[in-house]
Protein backbone atom coordinates (compact mmCIF):
# COMPACT_ATOMS: atom_id res chain seq x y z
CA UNK A 1 0.00 0.00 0.00
CA UNK A 2 1.62 3.23 -1.36
CA UNK A 3 1.95 6.30 1.38
CA UNK A 4 0.44 9.64 0.84
CA UNK A 5 2.15 12.98 1.10
CA UNK A 6 0.74 16.49 0.89
CA UNK A 7 1.60 18.62 -1.55
CA UNK A 8 0.47 22.80 -0.81
CA UNK A 9 0.76 24.15 -4.19
CA UNK A 10 0.23 27.81 -4.87
CA UNK A 11 -2.55 28.81 -6.96
CA UNK A 12 -3.25 32.17 -8.59
CA UNK A 13 -6.24 32.91 -11.08
CA UNK A 14 -5.81 36.33 -11.69
CA UNK A 15 -9.76 36.61 -13.17
CA UNK A 16 -10.42 36.00 -9.81
CA UNK A 17 -7.99 36.34 -7.32
CA UNK A 18 -6.46 39.38 -6.44
CA UNK A 19 -3.70 37.27 -4.72
CA UNK A 20 -1.91 34.04 -4.89
CA UNK A 21 -3.72 30.97 -2.35
CA UNK A 22 -2.34 27.81 -1.61
CA UNK A 23 -4.15 24.56 -2.00
CA UNK A 24 -3.54 21.12 -0.70
CA UNK A 25 -3.44 18.13 -2.29
CA UNK A 26 -2.86 14.77 -0.92
CA UNK A 27 -0.92 12.45 -3.64
CA UNK A 28 0.42 8.82 -3.87
CA UNK A 29 3.97 8.59 -2.94
CA UNK A 30 5.37 6.08 -5.02
CA UNK A 31 8.71 4.41 -4.73
CA UNK A 32 10.18 6.76 -7.64
CA UNK A 33 8.29 9.55 -8.08
CA UNK A 34 9.13 13.23 -8.14
CA UNK A 35 7.40 16.01 -7.39
CA UNK A 36 6.40 16.57 -11.17
CA UNK A 37 5.20 13.23 -10.95
CA UNK A 38 2.95 14.78 -8.01
CA UNK A 39 1.78 17.69 -10.13
CA UNK A 40 0.47 15.34 -13.00
CA UNK A 41 -1.27 13.21 -11.00
CA UNK A 42 -2.87 16.16 -9.33
CA UNK A 43 -3.60 17.64 -13.32
CA UNK A 44 -5.00 13.66 -14.08
CA UNK A 45 -6.88 12.73 -11.40
CA UNK A 46 -7.71 15.80 -8.94
CA UNK A 47 -7.42 19.33 -10.34
CA UNK A 48 -7.52 19.88 -13.92
CA UNK A 49 -7.16 23.45 -13.64
CA UNK A 50 -3.84 23.38 -12.20
CA UNK A 51 -1.25 24.99 -14.44
CA UNK A 52 2.83 24.28 -15.00
CA UNK A 53 5.18 24.03 -17.08
CA UNK A 54 7.24 20.55 -17.42
CA UNK A 55 8.84 18.92 -20.57
CA UNK A 56 11.55 16.67 -20.98
CA UNK A 57 11.06 14.83 -17.06
CA UNK A 58 15.01 14.34 -17.21
CA UNK A 59 16.28 17.04 -15.88
CA UNK A 60 17.78 19.06 -19.69
CA UNK A 61 15.00 21.20 -20.75
CA UNK A 62 15.09 23.53 -17.59
CA UNK A 63 11.35 24.17 -17.66
CA UNK A 64 10.09 22.83 -14.63
CA UNK A 65 11.58 25.11 -12.08
CA UNK A 66 10.03 25.52 -8.58
CA UNK A 67 10.08 26.22 -5.28
CA UNK A 68 10.16 22.91 -2.83
CA UNK A 69 10.10 24.12 0.12
CA UNK A 70 11.68 27.01 -0.35
CA UNK A 71 14.73 25.99 -2.50
CA UNK A 72 14.70 26.28 -5.97
CA UNK A 73 14.62 22.78 -7.75
CA UNK A 74 13.25 21.06 -11.01
CA UNK A 75 10.80 19.42 -10.01
CA UNK A 76 11.57 16.40 -12.20
CA UNK A 77 14.33 15.95 -10.32
CA UNK A 78 13.10 15.92 -6.56
CA UNK A 79 12.03 13.04 -5.25
CA UNK A 80 8.79 12.98 -3.31
CA UNK A 81 10.41 10.56 -0.48
CA UNK A 82 12.93 12.54 0.28
CA UNK A 83 9.81 15.20 1.81
CA UNK A 84 8.22 12.48 3.50
CA UNK A 85 6.01 12.45 5.52
CA UNK A 86 5.54 15.81 4.41
CA UNK A 87 3.47 17.98 3.69
CA UNK A 88 5.58 19.67 0.31
CA UNK A 89 5.33 22.95 -0.04
CA UNK A 90 4.86 23.74 -4.05
CA UNK A 91 5.40 27.29 -5.16
CA UNK A 92 6.67 29.41 -8.41
CA UNK A 93 9.98 30.30 -8.92
CA UNK A 94 11.00 32.85 -6.93
CA UNK A 95 11.80 36.51 -8.02
CA UNK A 96 9.76 36.01 -10.71
CA UNK A 97 6.14 37.37 -11.59
CA UNK A 98 3.65 35.32 -11.60
CA UNK A 99 1.63 34.38 -14.34
CA UNK A 100 -1.04 31.66 -13.08
CA UNK A 101 -0.92 29.20 -10.49
CA UNK A 102 2.90 27.76 -10.91
CA UNK A 103 3.88 29.68 -14.21
CA UNK A 104 6.12 32.89 -13.86
CA UNK A 105 6.78 35.17 -16.67
CA UNK A 106 10.21 34.66 -18.05
CA UNK A 107 10.78 37.59 -20.55
CA UNK A 108 13.29 39.68 -18.33
CA UNK A 109 15.47 36.64 -18.08
CA UNK A 110 15.12 36.04 -22.18
CA UNK A 111 16.15 39.71 -22.59
CA UNK A 112 18.93 39.75 -20.48
CA UNK A 113 19.89 36.11 -22.24
CA UNK A 114 20.09 37.58 -25.69
CA UNK A 115 21.85 41.13 -24.26
CA UNK A 116 24.87 39.60 -23.82
CA UNK A 117 25.31 38.62 -27.28
CA UNK A 118 25.23 34.49 -26.90
CA UNK A 119 26.73 33.75 -30.29
CA UNK A 120 30.38 33.65 -31.91
CA UNK A 121 31.20 36.94 -33.13
CA UNK A 122 34.25 37.51 -35.33
CA UNK A 123 36.24 40.66 -36.57
CA UNK A 124 37.08 38.90 -39.31
CA UNK A 125 34.54 36.07 -40.98
CA UNK A 126 36.17 32.40 -41.98
CA UNK A 127 35.89 32.18 -45.50
CA UNK A 128 34.04 28.48 -46.45
CA UNK A 129 36.89 27.52 -48.42
CA UNK A 130 39.43 27.25 -45.27
CA UNK A 131 37.24 24.93 -43.51
CA UNK A 132 36.00 24.76 -40.15
CA UNK A 133 37.25 26.10 -37.10
CA UNK A 134 39.58 23.59 -35.26
CA UNK A 135 39.64 23.35 -31.07
CA UNK A 136 41.78 21.16 -28.89
CA UNK A 137 39.92 19.51 -26.30
CA UNK A 138 42.20 21.84 -23.46
CA UNK A 139 40.75 24.70 -25.34
CA UNK A 140 37.24 23.35 -25.15
CA UNK A 141 37.75 22.78 -21.61
CA UNK A 142 38.07 26.78 -21.22
CA UNK A 143 34.83 26.94 -21.35
CA UNK A 144 32.53 23.48 -21.26
CA UNK A 145 31.60 24.37 -17.89
CA UNK A 146 29.76 27.31 -18.75
CA UNK A 147 27.91 25.89 -22.24
CA UNK A 148 26.19 23.43 -19.93
CA UNK A 149 23.25 25.36 -19.01
CA UNK A 150 19.74 24.32 -19.67
CA UNK A 151 18.66 27.86 -18.82
CA UNK A 152 16.00 26.72 -16.07
CA UNK A 153 16.72 30.21 -14.11
CA UNK A 154 16.91 28.07 -10.36
CA UNK A 155 19.94 30.59 -10.11
CA UNK A 156 17.97 33.81 -10.52
CA UNK A 157 15.84 31.98 -8.02
CA UNK A 158 18.15 31.31 -5.69
CA UNK A 159 19.95 35.36 -6.36
CA UNK A 160 19.03 37.54 -4.00
CA UNK A 161 20.55 40.51 -5.86
CA UNK A 162 18.71 39.56 -9.25
CA UNK A 163 15.48 39.55 -6.59
CA UNK A 164 16.31 43.28 -5.18
CA UNK A 165 17.50 44.71 -8.26
CA UNK A 166 15.87 44.53 -11.51
CA UNK A 167 18.60 45.83 -13.63
CA UNK A 168 20.89 43.09 -12.44
CA UNK A 169 22.36 40.87 -15.54
CA UNK A 170 21.86 37.59 -13.25
CA UNK A 171 23.86 34.95 -13.28
CA UNK A 172 23.39 32.79 -16.04
CA UNK A 173 23.66 35.62 -18.38
CA UNK A 174 27.14 36.05 -17.19
CA UNK A 175 28.05 32.43 -17.56
CA UNK A 176 26.79 32.17 -20.92
CA UNK A 177 28.73 35.76 -21.90
CA UNK A 178 32.04 33.85 -20.27
CA UNK A 179 30.90 30.79 -22.04
CA UNK A 180 31.60 32.81 -25.19
CA UNK A 181 34.34 34.56 -24.22
CA UNK A 182 36.47 32.14 -23.02
CA UNK A 183 35.61 29.88 -26.52
CA UNK A 184 38.90 30.28 -28.75
CA UNK A 185 36.56 30.59 -32.16
CA UNK A 186 35.22 33.90 -30.64
CA UNK A 187 36.43 37.39 -30.88
CA UNK A 188 33.77 39.21 -28.77
CA UNK A 189 34.99 39.98 -25.64
CA UNK A 190 35.51 43.54 -26.37
CA UNK A 191 31.89 43.67 -27.49
CA UNK A 192 30.59 42.22 -24.68
CA UNK A 193 32.72 44.05 -22.02
CA UNK A 194 30.62 47.34 -23.05
CA UNK A 195 27.05 45.42 -21.57
CA UNK A 196 28.49 43.13 -18.71
CA UNK A 197 30.49 46.91 -17.42
CA UNK A 198 27.07 48.51 -17.06
CA UNK A 199 27.20 49.65 -13.58
CA UNK A 200 24.05 47.61 -12.87
CA UNK A 201 25.52 44.73 -15.31
CA UNK A 202 27.64 42.61 -13.16
CA UNK A 203 28.52 44.75 -10.19
CA UNK A 204 25.75 44.01 -8.23
CA UNK A 205 26.91 41.02 -7.37
CA UNK A 206 28.00 40.46 -3.94
CA UNK A 207 29.38 36.68 -4.64
CA UNK A 208 26.42 35.34 -2.18
CA UNK A 209 26.90 32.29 -4.18
CA UNK A 210 23.53 30.59 -4.13
CA UNK A 211 23.59 30.59 -7.63
CA UNK A 212 26.34 27.80 -7.66
CA UNK A 213 24.54 25.52 -4.84
CA UNK A 214 20.95 25.12 -6.69
CA UNK A 215 22.81 25.08 -10.23
CA UNK A 216 21.37 21.26 -11.56
CA UNK A 217 24.10 21.32 -14.03
CA UNK A 218 27.07 22.27 -11.69
CA UNK A 219 28.03 25.26 -14.10
CA UNK A 220 29.19 27.19 -11.17
CA UNK A 221 28.03 30.92 -12.25
CA UNK A 222 29.03 32.60 -9.37
CA UNK A 223 32.61 31.14 -10.27
CA UNK A 224 32.04 32.87 -14.11
CA UNK A 225 30.89 35.89 -12.53
CA UNK A 226 34.24 36.87 -10.33
CA UNK A 227 36.29 35.11 -12.90
CA UNK A 228 34.65 38.22 -14.82
CA UNK A 229 35.00 41.14 -12.47
CA UNK A 230 38.72 40.22 -12.24
CA UNK A 231 38.52 40.54 -16.25
CA UNK A 232 36.88 43.49 -16.26
CA UNK A 233 39.03 45.28 -13.77
CA UNK A 234 42.16 44.33 -15.65
CA UNK A 235 40.88 45.93 -18.69
CA UNK A 236 39.58 49.00 -16.61
CA UNK A 237 43.01 49.86 -15.46
CA UNK A 238 44.49 48.90 -19.19
CA UNK A 239 42.07 51.45 -20.54
CA UNK A 240 43.29 54.08 -17.47
CA UNK A 241 47.04 53.73 -18.16
CA UNK A 242 47.16 53.72 -21.73
CA UNK A 243 43.91 55.33 -22.95
CA UNK A 244 45.68 55.49 -26.45
CA UNK A 245 44.52 51.89 -26.67
CA UNK A 246 42.37 51.01 -29.88
CA UNK A 247 39.02 49.70 -29.10
CA UNK B 1 -24.12 44.68 -38.51
CA UNK B 2 -22.45 47.85 -39.80
CA UNK B 3 -20.57 49.09 -36.60
CA UNK B 4 -17.94 47.13 -35.44
CA UNK B 5 -17.68 45.81 -32.05
CA UNK B 6 -15.70 47.51 -29.32
CA UNK B 7 -13.29 44.82 -27.74
CA UNK B 8 -11.36 45.92 -24.35
CA UNK B 9 -8.17 44.18 -23.88
CA UNK B 10 -8.05 41.81 -21.46
CA UNK B 11 -4.37 41.35 -20.13
CA UNK B 12 -4.62 39.37 -16.76
CA UNK B 13 -2.41 40.92 -13.95
CA UNK B 14 0.94 39.54 -12.76
CA UNK B 15 1.32 38.63 -9.75
CA UNK B 16 4.61 40.02 -8.33
CA UNK B 17 5.68 39.55 -4.51
CA UNK B 18 7.77 41.99 -3.07
CA UNK B 19 10.97 41.08 -1.38
CA UNK B 20 10.56 41.40 2.18
CA UNK B 21 13.23 43.36 4.20
CA UNK B 22 13.33 40.64 6.22
CA UNK B 23 14.49 38.29 3.42
CA UNK B 24 17.73 37.40 4.99
CA UNK B 25 17.11 36.54 8.31
CA UNK B 26 14.50 33.87 6.78
CA UNK B 27 17.10 31.23 5.90
CA UNK B 28 20.16 30.66 7.63
CA UNK B 29 22.41 30.54 4.17
CA UNK B 30 21.44 33.84 3.30
CA UNK B 31 21.91 35.05 7.25
CA UNK B 32 25.51 32.94 7.24
CA UNK B 33 25.89 35.57 4.01
CA UNK B 34 25.12 38.80 5.63
CA UNK B 35 27.17 38.28 8.50
CA UNK B 36 30.10 37.67 6.37
CA UNK B 37 29.11 40.92 4.74
CA UNK B 38 28.97 42.45 8.05
CA UNK B 39 32.47 41.53 9.00
CA UNK B 40 33.83 44.49 7.06
CA UNK B 41 32.75 46.08 10.18
CA UNK B 42 34.88 44.52 12.29
CA UNK B 43 37.35 45.26 9.86
CA UNK B 44 36.75 49.00 9.92
CA UNK B 45 37.05 48.65 13.64
CA UNK B 46 39.91 47.20 13.95
CA UNK B 47 41.50 49.82 11.42
CA UNK B 48 40.40 52.96 13.83
CA UNK B 49 41.31 50.89 16.71
CA UNK B 50 44.69 50.99 14.92
CA UNK B 51 44.64 54.55 14.44
CA UNK B 52 43.76 55.56 18.07
CA UNK B 53 46.52 53.44 19.67
CA UNK B 54 49.08 54.82 16.94
CA UNK B 55 47.97 58.39 18.44
CA UNK B 56 48.25 57.50 21.82
CA UNK B 57 52.15 56.29 20.82
CA UNK B 58 52.46 59.64 19.06
CA UNK B 59 51.78 61.56 22.74
CA UNK B 60 54.11 59.73 24.72
CA UNK B 61 54.85 57.08 27.60
CA UNK B 62 51.70 58.19 29.68
CA UNK B 63 49.47 58.73 26.79
CA UNK B 64 50.29 55.31 25.31
CA UNK B 65 49.64 53.83 29.22
CA UNK B 66 46.62 55.17 29.14
CA UNK B 67 45.53 54.01 26.38
CA UNK B 68 46.12 50.33 27.21
CA UNK B 69 44.06 51.05 30.27
CA UNK B 70 41.56 51.88 28.02
CA UNK B 71 41.55 48.87 26.17
CA UNK B 72 41.13 45.82 29.63
CA UNK B 73 37.59 47.93 29.83
CA UNK B 74 34.84 45.19 29.57
CA UNK B 75 32.87 47.22 26.49
CA UNK B 76 36.15 47.14 24.49
CA UNK B 77 37.48 44.11 25.53
CA UNK B 78 34.22 42.46 24.26
CA UNK B 79 34.13 44.48 21.12
CA UNK B 80 37.63 42.99 20.60
CA UNK B 81 36.20 39.88 20.88
CA UNK B 82 33.74 40.36 18.84
CA UNK B 83 35.22 41.68 16.26
CA UNK B 84 38.32 39.07 16.20
CA UNK B 85 35.74 36.55 15.83
CA UNK B 86 34.36 38.11 12.46
CA UNK B 87 37.74 38.76 11.17
CA UNK B 88 38.60 35.27 11.03
CA UNK B 89 35.18 34.56 9.90
CA UNK B 90 36.52 36.85 6.85
CA UNK B 91 39.81 35.30 6.60
CA UNK B 92 38.42 32.26 6.28
CA UNK B 93 35.58 32.73 4.27
CA UNK B 94 37.78 35.06 1.84
CA UNK B 95 40.58 32.23 1.31
CA UNK B 96 37.92 29.59 0.51
CA UNK B 97 36.24 31.89 -2.25
CA UNK B 98 39.67 32.58 -4.00
CA UNK B 99 39.72 29.66 -5.96
CA UNK B 100 36.04 30.20 -7.41
CA UNK B 101 37.78 34.08 -8.95
CA UNK B 102 41.28 32.40 -9.59
CA UNK B 103 41.36 28.77 -11.29
CA UNK B 104 44.36 27.90 -12.19
CA UNK B 105 44.98 25.13 -14.71
CA UNK B 106 47.87 22.61 -15.43
CA UNK B 107 48.47 20.73 -18.41
CA UNK B 108 44.33 21.27 -19.10
CA UNK B 109 43.16 20.22 -15.83
CA UNK B 110 41.85 22.27 -13.49
CA UNK B 111 43.07 22.09 -9.89
CA UNK B 112 41.16 21.22 -7.21
CA UNK B 113 39.97 24.13 -5.32
CA UNK B 114 42.15 23.11 -1.97
CA UNK B 115 44.91 22.68 -3.93
CA UNK B 116 44.51 27.37 -4.02
CA UNK B 117 42.98 27.77 -0.84
CA UNK B 118 45.79 26.17 0.76
CA UNK B 119 48.50 28.14 -0.01
CA UNK B 120 46.81 30.83 1.30
CA UNK B 121 46.63 29.76 4.73
CA UNK B 122 49.82 28.79 4.75
CA UNK B 123 51.34 32.54 3.66
CA UNK B 124 48.77 33.60 6.26
CA UNK B 125 50.35 31.25 9.39
CA UNK B 126 53.50 32.18 8.29
CA UNK B 127 52.89 36.27 7.79
CA UNK B 128 51.45 36.19 11.08
CA UNK B 129 54.34 34.43 12.69
CA UNK B 130 56.77 36.88 10.84
CA UNK B 131 54.56 39.58 12.28
CA UNK B 132 54.41 38.01 15.87
CA UNK B 133 58.20 37.64 16.46
CA UNK B 134 58.82 41.32 15.34
CA UNK B 135 56.36 42.29 18.12
CA UNK B 136 57.16 40.37 20.77
CA UNK B 137 61.10 40.26 20.53
CA UNK B 138 63.34 43.06 22.63
CA UNK C 1 30.23 52.80 -27.08
CA UNK C 2 28.70 53.01 -24.41
CA UNK C 3 30.50 54.72 -21.48
CA UNK C 4 31.99 52.09 -19.07
CA UNK C 5 31.56 51.75 -15.51
CA UNK C 6 33.91 52.47 -12.81
CA UNK C 7 33.18 49.92 -10.59
CA UNK C 8 36.33 47.98 -11.61
CA UNK C 9 38.15 50.19 -10.02
CA UNK C 10 35.75 50.95 -6.77
CA UNK C 11 36.01 46.47 -6.69
CA UNK C 12 39.78 46.49 -7.01
CA UNK C 13 40.26 48.76 -3.57
CA UNK C 14 37.46 46.13 -2.12
CA UNK C 15 39.51 43.13 -3.36
CA UNK C 16 42.87 44.16 -2.16
CA UNK C 17 41.43 45.70 1.06
CA UNK C 18 39.65 42.55 1.69
CA UNK C 19 43.21 40.16 1.14
CA UNK C 20 45.14 42.80 3.06
CA UNK C 21 42.76 42.53 6.12
CA UNK C 22 42.48 38.51 5.49
CA UNK C 23 46.51 38.67 5.54
CA UNK C 24 47.21 41.11 8.29
CA UNK C 25 44.41 41.84 10.73
CA UNK C 26 43.41 38.97 12.99
CA UNK C 27 46.91 38.37 14.38
CA UNK C 28 47.07 41.88 15.05
CA UNK C 29 43.89 42.43 16.61
CA UNK C 30 44.59 38.94 18.93
CA UNK C 31 47.89 40.52 20.23
CA UNK C 32 46.92 44.17 20.97
CA UNK C 33 42.97 43.79 20.94
CA UNK C 34 43.16 40.89 23.31
CA UNK C 35 46.80 38.72 24.44
CA UNK C 36 48.51 42.26 25.54
CA UNK C 37 45.75 43.64 27.45
CA UNK C 38 44.38 40.44 29.17
CA UNK C 39 48.02 39.91 30.36
CA UNK C 40 48.31 36.86 28.59
CA UNK C 41 51.64 37.48 26.93
CA UNK C 42 53.76 40.30 28.27
CA UNK C 43 53.04 43.96 26.73
CA UNK C 44 56.38 44.97 24.93
CA UNK C 45 57.25 48.18 26.43
CA UNK C 46 56.92 51.62 25.00
CA UNK C 47 60.25 51.87 23.46
CA UNK C 48 59.90 48.70 21.64
CA UNK C 49 56.67 49.68 20.29
CA UNK C 50 57.68 53.18 19.29
CA UNK C 51 60.89 51.63 17.57
CA UNK C 52 58.81 49.00 15.63
CA UNK C 53 56.52 51.44 14.53
CA UNK C 54 58.40 54.73 13.82
CA UNK C 55 60.57 52.51 10.96
CA UNK C 56 59.98 53.38 7.62
CA UNK C 57 59.30 50.27 6.40
CA UNK C 58 56.50 49.75 9.19
CA UNK C 59 54.68 53.36 8.48
CA UNK C 60 54.37 52.53 4.78
CA UNK C 61 53.15 48.69 6.23
CA UNK C 62 50.33 50.50 8.70
CA UNK C 63 49.20 53.20 6.05
CA UNK C 64 48.24 50.32 4.00
CA UNK C 65 47.04 48.49 6.38
CA UNK C 66 44.41 51.87 7.68
CA UNK C 67 43.99 52.70 4.21
CA UNK C 68 42.43 49.75 2.04
CA UNK C 69 40.91 47.82 4.50
CA UNK C 70 38.74 50.89 5.33
CA UNK C 71 38.09 51.00 1.46
CA UNK C 72 37.02 47.14 1.55
CA UNK C 73 34.72 48.05 4.23
CA UNK C 74 33.44 50.66 2.58
CA UNK C 75 32.30 48.87 -0.98
CA UNK C 76 31.02 45.79 1.02
CA UNK C 77 28.88 47.66 3.48
CA UNK C 78 27.15 50.08 0.42
CA UNK C 79 26.49 46.89 -0.86
CA UNK C 80 24.92 45.36 2.09
CA UNK C 81 23.11 48.70 2.85
CA UNK C 82 21.64 48.39 -0.61
CA UNK C 83 20.69 44.67 -0.19
CA UNK C 84 20.28 44.09 3.36
CA UNK C 85 18.32 47.17 4.50
CA UNK C 86 17.01 47.59 0.73
CA UNK C 87 17.84 51.39 0.97
CA UNK C 88 19.35 52.21 -2.64
CA UNK C 89 17.12 55.21 -3.09
CA UNK C 90 19.52 56.76 -0.62
CA UNK C 91 22.57 56.07 -2.93
CA UNK C 92 24.29 59.25 -3.14
CA UNK C 93 23.92 59.49 0.67
CA UNK C 94 25.45 56.18 1.27
CA UNK C 95 28.24 56.58 -1.36
CA UNK C 96 29.43 59.89 0.16
CA UNK C 97 29.85 58.17 3.84
CA UNK C 98 31.40 54.85 2.92
CA UNK C 99 34.06 55.56 0.31
CA UNK C 100 34.18 59.64 2.05
CA UNK C 101 34.49 57.53 5.32
CA UNK C 102 37.32 55.54 3.78
CA UNK C 103 38.95 58.70 2.15
CA UNK C 104 38.84 60.60 5.79
CA UNK C 105 40.55 57.51 6.87
CA UNK C 106 43.15 57.32 4.85
CA UNK C 107 43.80 60.97 5.56
CA UNK C 108 43.95 60.76 9.23
CA UNK C 109 46.06 57.65 8.49
CA UNK C 110 48.80 59.43 6.53
CA UNK C 111 48.79 62.60 9.38
CA UNK C 112 49.52 60.37 12.45
CA UNK C 113 51.66 57.92 10.59
CA UNK C 114 53.85 61.06 9.38
CA UNK C 115 53.84 62.65 12.82
CA UNK C 116 55.24 59.81 14.49
CA UNK C 117 58.34 61.30 16.89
Amino acid sequence: MAERITLQVTRYRPEQEGRPTVQEYEVPCEKEWVVLDGLNYIKDKLDGSLSYRWSCRMGVCGSCGMMVNGEPKLTCATFLSDYLPGPVRVEPLQYFPVVRDLVIEMTDFMVKLKSIKPWIIREDEKPLSEGEFLQTPEQLDNYKQFSMCINCMLCYAACPVYGLDQHFIGPAAIALAQRYNMDSRDQGANERLDILSQHEGIWGCTFVGECTKVCPKNVDPAGAIQQYKLKATKEWFKDFLMPWRAK
Amino acid sequence: MKETPVYTEYHPRWYRARVSTYWWIRQWKYLKFILRELSSLSVAYFVVLTLLQLRALSRGPASYAAFQEWLKSPIVMALNVVSLLFVLFHTITWFNLTPSAMPVRVRGKRLPDWMIAAPNYVAWLALSAVIAWLILRD
Amino acid sequence: MAKRSNEPFLWSLFSSGGTVAAFLVPVLLFFYGLAFPLGWLASPGYQSTLALVRHPLTRLVLFVLCSLPLFHWAHRFRFTLYDGLQIKHLNEVIIVFCYGGALVGTVVASYILWNIP
